[in-house]
């Protein structure tokens, strides 16, 4: 068991190819409870790959994941830790067919929630679908099906939480609330979040540590703040720009 | 109307074609297993007009067949189809990322299987009592031993079916409908193996399926089921799931190491 204060997360020299092209080039970090690391990186730079890696859903070319000390290539470890992270993404989505409250029990059931029904009619009110909640999924606006993604990945109470874009379709009203509840959560239940975005003020914001991702290599590793200033940015957007037109600190 | 933008929509199809070899199959994959399974059923039936047989009961053979057959698409579908609404849904990396293991995924197909085919006997049934006075029960209990074998045939092409969806992405999707059929011309569904030349006469001993309706047949024409016949479709369906499920796991993980896991749900 991990105890508080360890890392929950730690990779070591992770490597994707996919034949003659490597995805990920053998990066290696670690994710501490009640953080949020952020990754960034231009689009193709490997972010997915790692995500889909450290999910079970891309198995590693060489490398190690630990994930609360246990291994997600043995079949037995990787149910127990998947049973304690969950995911989400703007580009995945829901059974259409089903309303919000049954794809939600769904999931509950899937995750072995006890109190099933009490905790699908938390995460609806918490998520702001009440209204919708009986309405099926092919229905929802882009907003509200983010929404009910992100609650979905609540259904679990995860200790460790992947996001990857969570807020892309979201309006700025939303888009603020569900980064404060992320905070929230994340300091009172201890949360681990990795996170991906494209957009720079919200990882300024939300990140506590980012990661900077370019053609499968982390090339950069701090605060908001530490990295703004090692490339000597105006700010995060400005680095990140810095990062993708290949400049180095 | 302008002819820049019929010519358009026309060649937005057309390429369709250039990009996907199913597509480009299926334009020939239908008309010819049609011709096949009705020209074999035309043979039986002037085979049976020619020897005088005039009061064969051809409302059982035919509705028997129909009903027993739709039990194994249905079975089929019930894996293959499932698959795919989670693929339409965008909701597979969602399952994928719980602690949902594939033996218990693939278990959760097989019950979605058998409610379907208990839908499909009930409805069926009722159906061909009410509308043609058939009486599907009168196959007794060798009803049971007959749905067994098509269920499990069933599975075993829609595991197969879904593993190369699983490999091969949408453009594959055309498989979950048309791969059952393949075996319908083998399977004598509407006529007996003897009608198949002598060559489809082997090959039909391979296919379970072909037990089954000989097996229906018999009893339609009051002859009882050959035990051996059906234990032989019994063991030809244990194998054929076996390597179905081999087959499904090993490119699971081929699909994994391949990164194709993460983008079927994307």
């Amino acid at each position: 068991m991990t105890e508080a204060g360890l890392p929950l997360l730690v990779v070591n020299k992770l490597c994707k190819s996919y034949n003659s092209f490597q995805a990920v080039k053998c990066v290696s970090f670690d994710l501490y409870p009640g953080e949020i690391l952020g990754l960034l990186g231009p689009n193709g730079a490997g972010k997915t790959t790692i995500i889909h890696m450290l999910l079970g859903l891309t198995s590693p070319t060489s490398g190690e994941i630990r994930i609360f000390g246990l291994n997600p290539e043995k079949a037995r470890e990787r149910e127990k830790i998947l049973s304690r992270m969950n995911f989400s993404s703007s580009y995945v989505a829901m059974p259409y067919s089903l309303t919000i409250r049954e794809s939600l029990h769904v999931f509950a059931r899937l995750y072995g929630v006890k109190k099933a029904r009490a905790k699908v009619d938390m995460l609806i009110e918490q998520f702001e679908l009440k209204e919708v909640a009986n309405r099926p999924v092919r229905t929802l606006s882009s907003g509200q099906m983010t929404r009910l993604n992100l609650a979905k990945s609540f259904v679990n109470d995860p200790d460790i939480l992947l996001l990857d874009e969570p807020t892309a379709s979201l309006d700025p009203d939303i888009a603020d609330r569900t980064r404060k509840y992320l905070l929230e959560v994340k300091k009172s239940r201890n949360m681990a979040i990795l996170y991906t975005s494209h957009n720079m003020q919200e990882m300024e914001e939300i990140s506590d540590r980012l990661l900077f991702i370019h053609h499968g290599e982390i090339i950069a590793g701090g605060t908001p703040e530490e990295l703004i200033a090692r490339f000597r940015g105006e700010d995060l957007e400005d680095v990140f720009l810095k990062v993708a037109r290949e400049v180095r600190p | 109307m302008k002819w820049h933008r019929i010519s358009a929509m026309f060649l937005r199809h057309i390429y369709l074609y250039r990009h996907s070899l199913t597509r480009l199959v299926e334009i020939f994959y239908w008309p010819l297993l049609d011709l096949l399974v009705w020209g074999f059923v035309s043979i039986y039936l002037s085979r049976l007009s020619s020897e005088g047989k005039n009061t064969t009961n051809f409302l059982g053979l035919f509705l028997g067949a129909l009903i027993l057959w739709d039990i194994l698409f249905r079975s089929q579908q019930g894996i293959s189809v499932s698959f795919l609404e989670e693929v339409w849904a965008r909701n597979f990396l969602n399952l994928f990322v719980s602690s949902l293991t594939i033996g218990e995924y693939l278990f959760s197909l097989m019950l979605v299987s058998v409610f379907k085919v208990a839908l499909v006997i009930m409805i069926s049934s009722l159906l061909a009592w009410v509308l043609y006075s058939f009486n599907l029960f009168i196959l007794g209990i060798s009803l049971l031993p007959f749905v067994l074998n098509l269920v499990m045939l069933g599975w075993a092409i829609g595991l197969l079916t879904t593993a190369l969806i699983l490999r091969f992405g949408q453009q594959a999707e055309v498989l979950a409908w048309g791969v059952a059929f393949l075996f319908q011309p083998l399977s004598a569904v509407f006529y007996p193996v003897s009608v198949l030349p002598r060559f489809l006469q082997k090959l039909a001993m391979f296919i379970p399926a072909s037990y089954v309706f000989e097996g229906m047949r018999a009893v339609i024409f009051g002859r009882g089921i050959s035990l051996e016949q059906l234990a032989r479709a019994f063991l030809l369906n244990l194998i054929y799931l076996s390597l179905s499920l081999f087959f499904f796991f090993r490119m699971f993980k081929s699909v994994r190491a391949k990164g194709l896991l993460g983008r079927m749900g994307e």
